[in-house]
């Protein structure tokens, strides 16, 4: 048996009846990683003497019957969430060395429960980007195909999970950079409704959209590192001061009479018919079990990657200002003036895709622009809101394909940015509208790379998407990937 | 030089007194080892959120108060981005669309050509935001070394209209503000340690025109008379040009304190461009109306209101104003009638010694040698004849010297009255025993004698009693006999 593809709960099994020790299994997943990562390129950071040292502990932990849930589980973490000690580079040439003093809330959470973590995934530059090939250092590929891409901006998380070099991963999702990745490779990962995970520690790429998440091998192992993960911060603003349920509570319970939205612009041109057919037949799976389909509408769906760009890229123009190598971070050896100096930093550390941005969110915000680019794309914010309560008055939750394709070929699409940008357009009103979403695979298509769904809930329900996933996958016939 | 009318408006920035910065916990205090007063949230680390400080938003809404200003009961903060090595986040977090503050107005007075004038000034807004740090340049290196200390020290910016007409008028509204905030308790308005900071907007116009000229800006004034001074020769600058034919050109000009002139810093051209947008870090905040009464409730006595009482108490207005006008005289006062409770007495031992003192520069009133109690008993000595009027003020000038309790410098110096019947009748005895001759030349009925008599019972009696005891007991002494 190889343990390194068990679920989370069969692991927790094993390590509690002693069948196995968490030395065991984190060297486990270190060989594997250390066999296989060489070529898949999913770490930018392998983390093999903490984790380690961090398996003897939780060693210590569970021999003394304390184990929690996730005590002395090897799990992957994104390199934009920041780990005290612990090189956090956001796949930035300007972060390159950089090693935060702090951990991040969701590390402090996860180191609490005794968590292994192997190491730092590798990611597109300051998590823009879908294809996890504008990283400065790990261009990641795809567990099921290693000349196609794992989708992105968590490529490295979601490649990492699908390929078994990590039990589970957190990854960060801004407008579909945990689900798109998620159905590229195969695997679940869930974006949570905005403000249920503090994103202290997490590097900010656009912070009204950001939100840390869990990629894991089913929903039934997202909702135990959520349990994990979420919750009031005092040092995140925005986090909500909820309590929080156990997000594991209605695995189980019967789909019957749940009410399934599929919007019909998240149908039409533009989205491959592999993909269409196989949401589709997803969506009879679930009529077959009683649950109710309503057609419905989203008008300003064709506007929202227009909308999504500009509000993310000015967030992000101002997020990474502060990348002037002056304090940290890659300071160039040219300049002898400040305004020379920060200049030639920035332009020797960021990429094209992450200048794109900067570029493109300044132009946003510019004195004059304000109101029709800015201005503008916050109306349309708003009323991509309205039109998804709309809909929720009508429904329980919504299912959409995650992404218009299945993986594509490393390099096939990144030369033209507005067709990149376009891809985005399955996942992005969710982030921009604050919801809960989740990705999981439906099918495959004809060259078995993975098609994912995507079930988006209201507000705070996590639970419910967490559900009507869980049923799916249950009889799903999954494939893992052959590496 | 034809005549033109000077419109002003001025923005004002206040560091507020809170223990702790703006967005993080760190210490607010001024100074501290470079550096040593930061965290990853103020030194602008990568990941890292801004928490607002709720006694900052407090303390800005005091300001509103204090200041006749509307409170929004919605209010937002936004991000103001440009580069500079002080700002280690590459913006600044302000309020642009919602401040916290609007539509205040402050009553100011001041002298025209020897006339007492008065004057309302409007206030636009008044917003909440944060410092930035401060540049060290080490010329001797050639290196520019940034201090985040001050990164995140909660300021407000209050912003005026441009309802202000001179010099005159500019300095008595900032020593108006100043003053007000004091009150407040939001603010120490220590302008040579930058706690209050001024920048002028300034342009000129004839009386027949219907619009204002082009204003220029002025940067960081850092003390009263420096506003006065960077106003009146940018109204002469500017005066000059239009009488040339010239025009002026809107741009943000620094002032030179040594030559006290002006210089161009940037023109509109070279402007920066803020990019402002809404903070998506910081939710708005909100207030219902029983938080804003509750903040109004904590607002101290304001200058007014002190006036007003002071007047009830029987202080005239003049001497009344004089002291209400400077918080930490007027705090002097009200803990010294605490412990001596005539404020009459007091006020006119403060104006007339304690000013004079201060006038003459022998003493400062921020760091005065003896305590509102030590200069209240003082007060009450000379008040109750423990110490005559006159050797008061002896006593007062070694409490300025040295300090000291006045009871103790009284005594020491030989001038304590201790009023101790027992001590006198025993010295008029004694007196009366030794002067027999003048007793019963008294006795048959020469008054005059008596004025001898109590000049030798006073001269042995200094500093024992009061002259008017001693008469009284040498009259019952001698009825007596």
């Amino acid at each position: 048996m190889d343990i390194t593809a068990l679920k989370i709960r069969d692991m927790r099994t094993m390590l509690d009846k002693k069948e196995i020790s968490a030395a065991e299994l984190t060297d486990a997943y270190l060989d594997r990683i250390d066999k296989t990562d060489g070529s898949l390129e999913s770490y930018i950071t392998v983390t093999a003497d903490e984790a380690k040292a961090a398996a003897v502990k939780a060693q210590q932990v569970i021999d003394d019957g304390n184990a929690g849930v996730l005590t002395g589980i090897p799990l992957a973490i994104k390199d934009n969430i920041c780990t005290d000690g612990i090189k956090t580079t956001c796949a930035s040439r300007i972060l390159e060395n950089f090693v935060p003093p702090y951990n991040a809330t969701v590390m402090e959470k996860l180191n609490a429960e005794g968590i292994v973590m192997l190491g730092k995934t590798s990611m597109d530059e300051f998590a823009m980007g879908g294809s996890t090939q504008t990283s400065a250092f790990k261009k990641t590929k795809n567990p099921y195909d290693q000349n196609r891409v794992p989708g992105g901006s968590s490529g490295g998380s979601a490649a990492a999970v699908g390929a078994s070099l990590c039990a589970a991963a957190l990854g960060s999702d801004t407008g579909g950079s945990i689900r798109q990745p998620a159905s590229f490779c195969g695997v679940t990962g869930l974006k949570p409704t905005y403000g249920r995970v503090s994103r202290y520690g997490l590097v900010a790429f656009a912070s009204s959209l950001d939100q840390i998440g869990p990629v894991a091998k089913d929903a039934h192992d997202c909702a135990i590192i959520l349990n994990a993960i979420s919750g009031y911060d005092y040092h995140d603003g925005t986090s909500a001061k909820l309590d929080v349920p156990d997000f594991t509570a209605k695995i189980g319970q019967d789909i019957k009479g749940i009410k399934i939205a599929m919007p019909k612009e998240f149908y039409a041109e533009g989205i491959d018919s592999d993909v269409r057919e196989a949401v589709e037949n997803a969506a009879k799976w679930y009529e077959q079990q009683g649950a109710v389909i309503v057609e419905c509408s989203m008008p300003s769906l064709k506007y929202a990657v227009a909308a999504y760009y500009l509000i993310a890229s000015a967030e992000a123009s101002s997020n990474l200002s502060r990348y002037d190598g002056i304090k940290y971070g890659h300071r160039s050896e040219t300049g002898d003036s400040y305004s020379d100096l920060v200049c030639n930093s920035r332009s020797e550390g960021f990429g094209d895709e992450v200048k794109r941005r900067i570029l493109l969110g300044n132009y946003a915000l510019s004195s004059g622009y304000y109101d029709a680019y800015y201005g503008k794309a916050m109306a349309l914010k708003q009323k991509i809101r309205e039109e998804y309560a709309e809909i929720f008055k009508g429904c329980d939750v919504i299912l959409t394909p995650t992404a218009p394709t299945v993986a594509y070929g490393i390099n096939e699409n990144i030369s033209d940015p507005a067709k990149m940008y376009q891809a985005d357009i399955c996942t992005v009103t969710v982030n921009i509208a604050s919801l809960p979403a989740i990705s999981t695979t439906c099918g495959y298509d004809k060259n078995g790379m993975p098609i994912g769904m995507s079930i988006i809930g209201k507000h705070w329900d996590e639970a419910s998407v967490i559900q009507a996933a869980d049923a799916y996958e249950k009889q799903f016939a999954y494939q893992p990937a052959k590496i | 030089m034809s005549a033109y009318i000077p419109v002003i408006g001025l923005e004002i920035h206040a560091e507020l007194l809170t223990k702790s910065k703006v967005f993080c916990t760190c210490s607010a205090e001024f100074g501290g080892d470079k550096n040593t007063r930061c965290c990853p949230v103020c030194s602008g680390m990568p990941g890292t959120l801004p928490i607002i400080n709720q006694t900052a938003v407090e303390y800005a809404v005091k300001a509103g108060f204090a200041l006749g200003c509307d409170i929004n009961k919605f209010s937002t903060f936004d991000r103001k981005n440009y580069f500079y090595p002080d700002l280690p986040k590459a913006y600044q977090i302000s309020q642009l669309y919602l401040p916290l503050c609007i539509n205040g107005l402050v009553p100011i007075e001041f002298e025209e050509n020897g006339e007492k004038k008065s004057k309302n000034i409007r206030i636009n807004r008044i917003h909440l935001e944060e410092d930035a740090g401060k540049l060290i340049h080490d010329d001797l290196n050639g290196v520019s070394l940034a201090d985040y200390n001050r990164c995140g020290i909660p300021l407000i910016e209050i912003v005026t209209e441009p309802d202000i007409g001179s010099a005159e008028e500019a300095k008595a509204f900032v020593e108006k503000i100043s003053l007000l905030l004091q009150y407040a308790g939001v603010c120490d308005c220590k302008m040579e340690q930058g706690s209050l900071r001024c920048d002028v907007n300034i342009s000129i116009m004839k009386p027949t025109d219907t619009e204002f000229g082009t204003r220029a800006e002025i940067k960081n004034l850092n003390s009263i008379k420096a506003i006065g001074r960077a106003i009146d020769f940018e109204i002469y600058r500017q005066a000059k040009l239009l009488d040339m034919g010239k025009r002026v050109v809107q741009e943000t000009r620094r002032f030179d304190d040594n030559r006290g002139e002006t210089k161009s810093m940037r023109s509109k051209e070279d402007a920066h461009d803020y990019r402002y947008f809404p903070e998506p870090d910081i939710l708005q905040v909100n207030f219902t109306d029983e938080d804003l009464d509750a903040i109004r409730e904590k607002l101290p006595e304001m200058p007014y209101k002190r006036l007003e009482r002071y007047l009830a108490d029987g202080l005239n207005e003049t001497d009344a104003k004089i002291i209400v006008n400077k918080k930490i005289l007027s705090d002097f006062f009200d803990e010294a009638v605490k412990t001596y409770s005539n404020p009459k007495s007091i006020c006119n031992f403060l104006i007339g010694e304690l000013m004079r003192r201060i006038n003459l520069g022998e003493i400062e009133l921020e760091k005065l040698p003896f305590s509102a109690e030590g200069f209240a008993k003082l007060v009450e000595m000379a008040d109750t004849d423990k110490v005559s009027k006159n050797d008061a003020k002896d006593v007062f000038r070694t409490m300025c010297e040295k300090g000291g309790d006045p009871e103790e410098i009284a005594k020491a110096a030989g001038l304590l009255i201790t009023n101790d019947t027992g001590k006198v009748l025993e010295v008029i005895e004694e007196v009366l025993a030794a002067n027999d001759k003048a007793v019963s030349q008294f006795k048959n009925g020469d008054q005059k004698v008596f004025g001898f008599l109590m000049g030798q019972c006073t001269k042995a009696l200094k500093g024992v009693c009061t002259p008017k005891v001693i008469k009284e007991e040498l009259e019952n002494k001698l009825k007596s006999i």
